[in-house]
């Protein structure tokens, strides 16, 4: 009899193991993305901003598909990490890039540490409205102290040394790409270990039912303080890729529209397995582009509609279609 | 889940990178903001530029143009963006528009480095034009007109003045422009106030400028904003404090000025174009532009775009279709020519326009209102630049 659990225990542990283990799927992706920077070198300019929506929308879904935190202020960490990453370039107080951005993530996630704790009081409507505010007045503040900043006009005549001293920026944009997917793919690395650890299991538990997963022995609060902090540094090291690329910082940063914009990527892309995010962005910024060129004046709309279209006919559904025809029914049972 | 999603993505990947260019052309990529607060700026130049083009045809110098309009929604990080890809990736050969000064700022570093020409159409800040060799503008700076209306103010009775002005770089130089050449004609400013560029409530200074019982209040706000703010200043009752309004012209924007009612007669601006400009010019392209565009009726910003476009052909007839950016550069210095606005030309020096700037009243014209020019000041160079010599 004594054994049963232990069989049961080993029989999750290697469930747990199976998932944590690359897919080939896995492989194919992350392996297309490494082909993308030889054979589509007319496109590094887009595809570096796709990396850096990425590791944004990345970090958005650390702490909403494994923490259950919503947050309509995401922008709020993407933004203090561009203009630390801008500041410290233009005043030349750390001039070599990659140093620089684990500076800007560090004082993001600081910043995350510090919010974190508001985060935790209240509801999901709470937390949106505290997430919201909390940009609003980084973003007022960033526009009041135009003397450090540039206000309105945004941080003008930055320039960013070589990467690593050999990697020049220039305007084809291809270093930039490969410093920008080179970054998310190092910090999805650590993403991915992180929530395959006990640690991100616990989450997953709290997400699931917090008064249980306390119950269970699981300190809630300080799990998602924990993984706060750490997705507000991965949004601030997304923040200072922005700015380290483009040589350039405006308040735009911290706008709402771009948090709005960013749960639509996970709309788009599902929530709660780490991919998500990602491909949300590559199909949000190629969709947003290729309407943008089509119609300049309405693209708007058809973006709307689409997203509405999305919503209406459910992500969920049309995965299950896709099992569906590939005869994957139990598949598709089992994991739900 | 994974695989069900990653296919669908890659084969979207594929569709999206399907390219196509061609030879004997020459590009021109307009940004503009399409979409958000600054739409309408957009929407006249986008109407301006390809009216010239309909009208003078689309082959210059044996090269055809064709034109890319992209939207940027007046946001900086987009203009760049879209600046280094059409530069790079659709080989343009001009780059123009830039419905605000940030915008044009953002992408200036560009235009150095790949020796492309950038056209600004709309954007107004002195500095502008300084930060790369390759820029020319053909709209205006805000101090031409901001010291035009600083003369005509100290002169006609006006002494005390507060200034509100949209909180960015153009808004600092309209303010900055006006406040020293009004002081040293023996006005005062009483208050400077500052509103955020973004979302514009203009009520809580309003009541300030208000409680501070100026004889007029300059303001300056960008194009599209000046139907609320109009709005809001009558509502508050300022015209009837006796608070005059002044300005430079943006704030009385053809594009709005007809809904903005009655209370707006007598509002004096100074600015370089009203959609009345009485020359044949400008009638013709008045009624070329109503006619092409619904009776949308073409502001500052229009006329902008159309000059700008006319430099490009210009410059391309004497380059003889050759698209070296020094070479068009070149070009375009000290080129001069009737626009609809009147007579202008590009500063050799500064590569900044150089036109005449109106004082114009709002009246109603055939039951529209309209800013009737009453004074002209020829020639004026933009004060900032002229200053630093």
């Amino acid at each position: 009899m004594s054994t049963a659990p232990g069989i049961v225990a080993i029989a999750l542990a290697d469930r747990l193991a199976q998932r944590a283990r690359w897919q080939p799927v896995e492989i194919v992706f992350w392996a297309a993305a490494a082909a993308s920077v030889f054979l589509l070198p007319g496109k590094h300019i887009i595809l570096a901003e796709i990396a850096i929506l990425a590791l944004f929308a990345l970090s958005l879904d650390l702490i909403l598909g494994y923490a259950g935190i919503i947050s309509l202020g995401h922008a709020a960490f993407f933004g203090f990490g561009a203009y630390c990453a801008g500041l410290l370039a233009q005043h030349h107080l750390i001039d070599e890039p990659v140093l620089a951005l684990a500076v800007s993530g560090l004082a993001a996630a600081a910043l995350g540490f510090a919010t974190s704790f508001l985060v935790l009081r209240g509801s999901d409507l709470t937390r949106l409205m505290v997430t919201l505010g909390v940009a609003l007045m980084l973003r007022e503040i960033a526009n009041r102290f135009d003397a450090l900043t540039g206000g309105a006009d945004g941080l003008q005549g930055i320039t960013i040394a070589p990467v690593l001293g050999r990697f020049a920026f220039d305007i084809t944009g291809h270093a930039a790409y490969v410093y920008a997917l080179a970054v998310t793919f190092l910090l999805f690395l650590a993403a991915r270990r992180l929530v395959h650890s006990p640690f991100g299991l616990s989450l997953r538990s709290v997400k699931g039912n917090p008064l249980r997963a306390a119950a269970i022995g699981i300190s809630v609060n300080a799990r998602l303080v924990a993984i706060y902090t750490v997705a507000a540094g991965y949004a601030g090291i997304a923040g200072a890729l922005l700015t380290q690329i483009s040589a350039f910082c405006s308040l735009d940063v911290f706008s709402f529209d771009r948090s709005a914009d960013l749960l639509l990527v996970l709309i788009i892309g599902g929530t709660g397995y780490l991919y998500g995010g990602l491909i949300g962005a590559v199909l949000f910024k190629l969709m947003q582009d290729w309407l943008a060129t089509m119609t300049p004046q309405y693209w708007q709309f058809w973006i709307g509609l689409v997203l509405v279209a999305i919503v209406l006919v459910g992500r969920q559904r049309m995965a299950g279609w896709l099992y569906c025809a590939r005869g994957l029914v139990p598949d598709m049972l089992r994991r739900r | 889940m994974q695989r069900t999603k990653l296919v669908p993505m890659l084969a979207a990947i594929a569709a999206a990178f399907t390219l196509g260019t061609s030879h004997a052309q020459v590009k021109v990529g307009l940004i503009l903001p399409m979409t958000g607060q600054q739409a309408s700026t957009g929407k006249q130049i986008e109407a301006a530029v390809k009216l010239y083009m309909q009208q003078k045809g689309d082959t210059v110098a044996g090269k055809k143009i064709e034109l890319i309009v992209k939207d940027d929604g007046a946001v900086p990080d987009n203009t760049k963006r879209i600046a280094q890809e059409l530069i790079v990736n659709d080989k343009v050969n001009f780059i123009a528009g830039f419905g605000v000064t940030p915008a044009a700022l953002a992408a200036a570093p560009l235009a150095t480095q790949a020796k492309v020409p950038l056209i600004v159409m709309a954007a107004g800040t002195s500095i502008i034009t300084e930060r790369s060799p390759y820029i020319v503008r053909t709209s205006f700076t805000l101090a031409q007109s901001s010291v035009i209306i600083a003369d005509w103010a100290a002169k006609n009775g006006i002494k005390k003045v507060v200034t509100l002005v949209s909180d960015y770089a153009p808004g600092a130089d309209a303010q900055k422009s006006f406040s020293e050449r009004f002081v040293k004609a023996g006005g005062t400013v009483a208050a400077e106030l500052k509103v955020p560029l973004a979302v514009p409530d203009f009520s809580p200074v309003l009541q300030r400028a208000r409680d501070e019982k100026p004889d007029a209040l300059f303001v300056f706000v960008p194009s599209g904003q000046g139907g609320t703010f109009v709005k809001q200043f009558i509502e508050r009752g300022l015209d009837k404090a006796g608070i005059r309004l002044i300005g430079p012209g943006d704030v009385t924007d053809d594009d709005l000025l007809n809904g903005m009612g009655d209370q707006v007669i007598g509002t004096v601006t100074a600015h370089m174009y009203s959609a009345v400009h009485p020359s044949p010019t400008n009638k013709a392209f008045v009624d070329a532009f109503r006619k092409a565009n619904n009776n949308l009726r073409p502001n500052f910003m229009a006329v902008g775009g159309y000059d700008g476009m006319h430099l490009i052909y210009e410059a391309l007839k004497k380059t003889n279709g050759s698209t070296d950016g020094d070479a068009l550069i070149g070009a375009m210095k000290g080129m001069a020519w009737e626009s609809p606005r009147g007579p202008i030309s590009i500063d050799p020096e500064t590569r900044d326009i150089v036109q005449n700037i109106y004082i114009r009243k709002v009246e109603k014209v055939g039951g529209e209102l309209y800013n009737v020019e009453f004074a002209t000041v020829n020639a004026v160079k933009d004060p900032v630049k002229a200053e630093k010599k």
